[in-house]
């Protein structure tokens, strides 16, 4: 479970988090949406550490994060997972090395242990037998799976997504959507996605925080989204054509 | 490079230092840092060493017309200025324009793309995985490349003198063996170590920093040869006014 209280974090003069909090149960997909400029990412980075936030705390599992020094937060990050929006895959290394990367840093394990794990994630990603490709050789899509499989090399307890969809046609979003909720639910991970994809938010969000100018206007589930009258809420969630046809039929 | 970033430099230089998390990786991270460093530049500074060897000593032959002067002075002013000033110097500007601005725009490209995020993520010391592997390959892989200049700078001497019959090839032999001080192989080596740090940190440094994407990585990769180059020049005047 991650907690975060009171989340305060401006850069310069524009405020873009103005004390958020939430709670994010382990083995759900906690979904953080919100429009262009909401503060989502910054939300997500300050609370794995890149950003440090002016106020607010963040707990893993009633451990306190944001007063921990670089090294003391060693222990909590290798049980961090994460998936960035452009993948971040590392282009000189093939996928294998990419996923054994973090396996080679923090265990003792022999060659084929390592060999069996890459294989394992890869497997569970769909992508077996691309080991030797380069990131340079992949599509969009395969580099998400190749970003999951990293993620999940060292079995974390939390896994973090941004924008796991973004640049990706629909189908292969659905794809990676199932993939990230098969896996939250297989490893009862703490999984945070932010989005803004309307298709993640009903398909996947079991509980939702939707940002707007840096605060928290709204959280639910999918299924309680569409019957909010939260303006700022609705202007997003119906802001396509199809969608507002799909609540003005039923 | 104003105090701002020179204090930021200092502690990016402190997280390099830390302790690394294995090791083994760490050495197979310097290995490859080694061969592209020393034997990627091997074939460059060979080239730029041989011929500034050879301009050298026809320069010194065309200046030195007197008839009081003998011609040994050629080969002797050929070696002191090719070990002291041109082999390290020389070759430090010139690495740091290929090996700085590959550094800088490796580590740039990297922090623009979310692959330094994903590090420190990971739980590992970005500045120490990603520069000290570089810092040491430099400081060991420019002292040798500047013993290989030094050698190569005084046969192409040797070959420019004679060829061109501005100097015969007995006198440019007894020049550079006559009156010969090991210890500016010293001063060389101490500025060749210093250079090797210059080079890898500071285009590091530029690189670890970037914000922004493509135009900034390649605004950094310049940026990173020009403050190299001035801070050898630099370092070379002060190396130079401490040992000498």
């Amino acid at each position: 479970m991650i907690e975060i209280k009171n989340i305060h974090k401006s850069f310069g003069e524009n405020e873009v988090l103005k004390g958020i909090s939430g709670k994010f149960e382990a083995g759900v997909t906690n979904l953080i949406i919100g429009g262009s400029g909401s503060g989502k990412t910054t939300l997500l980075k300050c609370m794995i550490g890149l950003h440090h936030p002016e106020q607010g705390e963040v707990f893993y599992d009633d451990r306190e994060f944001t007063q921990l020094s670089f090294d003391e937060r060693i222990e909590i990050r290798k049980e961090i997972g994460m998936l960035f929006q452009g993948s971040a895959l590392f282009d000189s290394m093939t996928v294998e090395e990419n996923i054994m990367f973090p396996l080679n840093m923090f265990t003792d394990q022999s060659r084929k242990e390592k060999l069996e794990r890459v294989n394992f994630c890869l497997e569970r990603v769909n992508l077996e037998g691309r080991n030797k490709l380069f990131p340079a050789e992949l599509s969009g899509g395969m580099k998400k799976r190749v970003g999951i499989a990293r993620a999940i090399a060292m079995n974390p307890k939390y896994l973090f997504c941004d924008e796991p969809n973004s640049g990706l046609d629909p189908k292969t979003s659905i794809v990676i959507d199932e993939l990230i909720k098969e896996l939250t639910e297989e490893y009862q991970t703490t999984t945070i996605v932010v989005t803004h994809d309307m298709n993640s938010v009903m398909g996947i969000g079991d509980y939702i925080i939707f940002l707007h100018e840096g605060k928290k206007f709204w959280e639910g589930s999918n299924k309680e989204i569409s019957k909010t009258d939260i303006a700022e809420l609705n202007d997003f969630v119906f802001a396509s054509r199809f969608m507002k046809a799909a609540k003005e039929k039923f | 490079m104003n105090f701002t970033n020179f204090g930021r430099y200092l502690l990016l230089l402190k997280s390099v230092f830390k302790r690394p998390e294995k090791t083994s990786i760490y050495v197979k991270a310097i290995f490859q840092q080694m061969n592209f460093i020393g034997v990627g530049s091997l074939g460059l500074i060979s080239i730029i060493s041989t011929f500034i060897g050879a301009v050298m000593t026809l320069q010194i032959a065309f200046q030195l017309v007197s008839d009081f002067i003998p011609k040994t002075i050629i080969g002797q002013v050929n070696r002191d200025s090719s070990i002291l000033e041109l082999s390290p110097t020389i070759s430090a500007i010139v690495l740091a324009g290929k090996i700085g601005s590959a550094i800088s725009s490796e580590i740039g490209t990297m922090r623009v793309s979310e692959q330094i995020d994903a590090l420190d993520i990971m739980g590992i010391n970005a500045p120490g995985y990603l520069i000290l592997p570089k810092i040491i390959a430099g400081i060991t892989m420019v002292p040798v490349l500047v013993i290989i200049s030094m050698v190569l700078s005084i046969t192409g001497g040797y070959l420019g003198g004679t060829l061109s019959g501005a100097v015969a090839p007995a006198e440019y032999i007894q020049g550079i063996t006559t009156d010969f001080n090991t210890y500016t192989i010293n001063v060389a080596l101490t500025k060749a170590f210093v250079f090797g740090f210059i080079i890898t940190s500071v285009p590091a440094y530029e690189g670890f920093y970037v914000k922004g994407g493509a135009l900034e990585v390649a605004q950094a990769s310049t940026r990173a040869v020009v403050v190299s180059c001035i801070s050898i020049l630099a370092c070379d005047y002060l190396v130079t006014q401490l040992m000498l």
